[in-house]
């Protein structure tokens, strides 16, 4: 038995111990520390309190409100009031103007401008990079190449609707698997990427045949990117004679897209966002570079 | 053969059978394959109890030998050895996820190895695996010497190690392969839930069978903190995993709390198990190790009462203060924010008992390492508790919640309290349970103290500025009303953080690799102690 009758006292601080031992630990029994139990009391006083000022304790179909009256969705709305507050008259102007009556108004497009830059980061960043510099497959929107257009009605309408999405008025337009769903032969195909090389001025091997791929694209290409292959911005159909490739220059990535075809889809934000996030959107990518009168 | 060994191996021989015939009919391939680990290792648990059976003595194990206990202390070695591996695997999957948030690149679009999946074997490694390690063999260490007793059970504690073990591989494969129930924490799936539940209990009752047996009048502070914890983390086990598998044959399962209301209990549970599990637990661990290894008195009985029982009152109430601004009722999130204020001292009494146990022994931190981790641990200990309360009052949490700060308290708390306390013990469990002189070299230990500490600072002062940056920059509004900074601006600013953590995670993880070493040689080339260790002090 490790219990002692005798009153044991610890040598170096000379503090009593309780008598215990455990595998040769003993206890002190100093007294609680008072700053340690103050603080505890000043705690819990607190608490006290903040239950009688805050939403506290649960009753039984209830609960205590507390007396501050204070509530979290009321305090959200009047957050949001405030918020509304230091927007001021231009948020008002803003929902009732077009895309075009913004553009026309330097003190509205500067406003435009502030709210949707934050929008474009949060919601178009993650396809086209936070400045808009597009990356393969997600077009450069800083560029004065558009392929639906890059007027503001353009811009919005895209921005609306999508491109290929489930909405209703969404931009349509595909182009179709060439080779996958044999519609033409390998030779055609190969033949038809060295011509669309060729008028874009990239350099062609030495045994591709122009002859074959002129013929090709005019029978099979030509409706949607025209015969001169400046593209047809109704159907998204891009400008093949330019150096902006959004998919590679190269070849390979030409082929690529004649055999599988290609057809890139945006959502519709129309719904998601709202109509004046929307429009700030809109002249906010109209400003971004490329924007078109 | 034994009751204990007979029922014991046909419990196995029909699990075995029963998986057998689930990995059969299971509806994926994932579930099969945990299936089949069930039945090989129900098999390999045949297999143990019959080769025992045919090696061992007939006469019972002896509990006491010449008058002094004939203490158990296999499943404590077994334990130790595992709390190490899995410490190693762990930190070094943290790092892994520490780089790829700095890197994404790094989850070299391997499915497995995508942070989704990673996270959770990372919090689940270092928590459970780690720590649920350290928290059993320091536990049955403890639990015996304090209660100068044999501990309860033959086969019983090696189930509980085993089994534990075993359900640790089910939860990291299975997080893997895409098994999860997706509560934070809690992730792994029903089977895994029902199989630890036997294990907590059989747990349980070697605990408390071994401190009814104790041959001490009093029961000792450290297992007033190891019972709290074992048995409050079988309540929030239970509580939380209430789910009703689609199938027997299926991983998947339906949690029976909707809404708000399995939020609240899902933070119930993942407040608490901070609380039991890395608090109280730990603390058990800092109350035999400290004294032990200072030899000096614990610095007041008094204060251990009472904040003992203040903790354990308080902390259950506390989990709301993860959910402010939700859903949950505002009631709700101020008992939460309260309890947590409240938490404070009692949480603080634990640190003044650790801090000042050392009064009378200070000169030991210049010359023993060892003891130095476990007071650093303790230091680290008290500010994460002064962190953690002032996080929980709303306005602090309006900024702090959701961000990289959050992940920096965890850390302080994790790498520094938690990980350091464990070293701590384990430094001292090896040479003791290995009956070894000493360990081979303290001198690796100061290296392994100071890399570390400097791996947390790095590690904890990275996550503070980038978290407040980071609440800063997301409720910063521009002097028109709108927000200065869209998400991806705050991802970037956050990179450069993110590569001093994951420095940080690279020095703690050397620290854990030299230690390993250390202990390696201790076990193998250090001289045996004159006396064996393994007595019951006079």
């Amino acid at each position: 038995m490790t219990d002692r009758t005798q009153p044991e006292f610890d040598s170096y601080t000379g503090t009593q111990t309780t008598g215990h031992e455990w595998d040769g630990i003993r206890e002190l029994n100093t007294p609680l520390p008072r700053w340690w139990l103050w603080i505890f009391y000043a705690t819990i006083v607190w608490s006290i309190g903040y239950w009688i000022v805050y939403p506290s304790w649960p009753l039984v179909a209830s609960y205590t409100t507390g007396t501050f009256g204070w509530h979290s969705r009321e305090a959200i709305v009047s957050d949001l009031a405030a918020l509304k507050a230091q927007r001021g008259p231009l948020m008002d102007k803003l929902g009732a103007a077009s895309a075009a009556e913004i553009a026309s108004d330097p003190q509205l497009l500067d406003f435009a401008r502030a709210l949707g830059r934050p929008a474009f980061g949060d919601n178009c960043a993650p396809c086209h990079g936070p400045g808009g510099g597009g990356a393969k497959g997600y077009p450069n929107l800083n560029d004065d190449e558009w392929l639906w257009g890059g007027k503001l009605d353009d811009i919005e309408a895209t921005i609306r609707h999508g491109i290929r999405s489930a909405d209703p008025k969404t931009r349509l337009g595909s182009m179709p698997a060439f080779g996958r769903d044999n519609i033409m032969k390998r030779p055609e195909i190969e033949a038809a990427a060295d011509h669309v090389l060729s008028m874009a001025g990239l350099p062609v091997g030495a045994n591709a045949n122009l002859t074959l791929g002129k013929q090709v694209f005019a029978a099979q290409c030509a409706s949607c990117h025209g015969d001169d292959g400046k593209g047809k911005r109704e159907v998204g159909a891009p400008n093949v004679t330019d150096s902006i490739w959004l998919y590679g220059a190269d070849r390979a990535a030409i082929v690529d897209g004649i055999w599988n075809g290609r057809g890139a889809v945006m959502p519709a934000w129309a719904g998601r966002l709202d109509d004046t996030t929307i429009k700030a959107l809109t002249v906010y990518v109209h400003t971004l570079g490329g924007g078109e009168r | 053969m034994t009751g204990g060994e007979l029922g014991a191996g046909l419990a196995f021989a029909a699990l075995a059978l029963l998986s057998i015939v689930v990995a059969a009919q299971a509806h994926t391939p994932e579930y099969a394959f945990h299936a089949y680990l069930f039945a090989a290792g129900s098999v390999a648990a045949v297999f143990a109890i019959v080769n025992r059976y045919y090696a061992r003595p007939a006469e019972p194990i002896p509990l006491e030998i010449g008058g002094k206990p004939n203490y158990n202390m296999g499943p404590v070695k077994f334990a130790t050895v595992a709390a190490m591996i899995w410490g190693i695997a762990g930190f070094s999957v943290g790092l892994l996820a520490a780089l790829q948030l700095a890197f994404p690149v790094l989850n070299l679009d391997i499915a497995w190895l995508t942070f989704g999946r990673i996270r959770p074997l990372h919090t689940s490694a270092v928590i459970f695996a780690f720590g649920g390690n350290v928290l059993i063999a320091t536990s049955f260490y403890v639990v015996q010497r304090t209660s100068r007793a044999r501990m309860v059970g033959d086969i019983a504690p090696w189930f509980v190690v085993l089994g534990y073990n075993f359900f640790i591989v089910i939860a990291g494969t299975g997080y893997l392969l895409g098994i999860t129930q997706s509560k934070e924490y809690a992730e792994p799936e029903w089977y895994a839930d029902l199989w630890l539940t036997v294990v907590w209990v059989v747990y349980l009752l070697v605990y408390l069978g071994t401190i009814m047996r104790r041959t001490e009048p009093h029961i000792y502070v450290a297992n007033w903190f190891y019972l709290a914890f074992i048995l409050t983390i079988a309540v929030l086990h239970l509580g939380n995993n209430a789910a009703i598998p689609v199938s027997l044959f299926s991983p998947k399962s339906y949690i029976v709390w909707a809404g708000v209301q399995d939020a609240m209990v899902q933070w119930w549970y993942g407040h608490n198990a901070v609380g039991f599990f890395l608090t109280a637990g730990f603390l058990g661990i800092m109350y035999y190790f400290i004294p032990k290894r200072a030899e000096r008195p614990v610095y007041s009985y008094r204060l251990s009462i009472i904040h003992f029982w203040a903790l354990i009152f308080l902390y259950i109430w506390a989990g709301p203060h993860h959910l402010h601004y939700t859903a949950l009722p505002d009631w709700t999130q101020t008992l939460g924010m309260t309890f947590s204020i409240m938490l404070w001292m009692p949480s603080w009494g634990g640190m003044i008992n650790g801090l000042m146990t050392l009064s009378g022994a200070w000169d030991k931190l210049r010359t023993d390492p060892v003891l130095r981790m476990m007071v650093v641990s303790v230091a680290f200990y008290g500010m994460s508790t002064f962190e953690g309360p002032l996080m929980s009052v709303k306005a602090v949490n309006s900024l702090s919640h959701y961000t990289d700060w959050t992940i920096g308290h965890v850390h302080s708390g994790a790498l520094g309290w938690v990980g350091y306390i464990s070293f701590g013990a384990i430094y001292c469990l090896v040479p003791w349970l290995w009956n070894r002189e000493r360990l081979y070299s303290l001198k690796l230990v100061n290296w392994h103290f100071w890399i570390s500490t400097i791996g947390i600072v790095l590690y904890i002062s990275a996550m503070w500025v980038s978290g407040i940056l980071q609440g800063l920059m997301w409720r910063a509004y521009t002097n028109l009303g709108f927000l200065e900074y869209s998400f991806i601006e705050t991802v970037e600013a956050m990179h450069p953080f993110y590569v001093i953590r994951a420095l940080g995670g690279a020095l703690f993880v050397a620290g854990a690799l030299i230690m390993a070493w250390n202990l390696w040689k201790t076990v193998n080339e250090s001289a045996p102690a004159s006396r064996p260790a393994l007595q019951p002090a006079e």
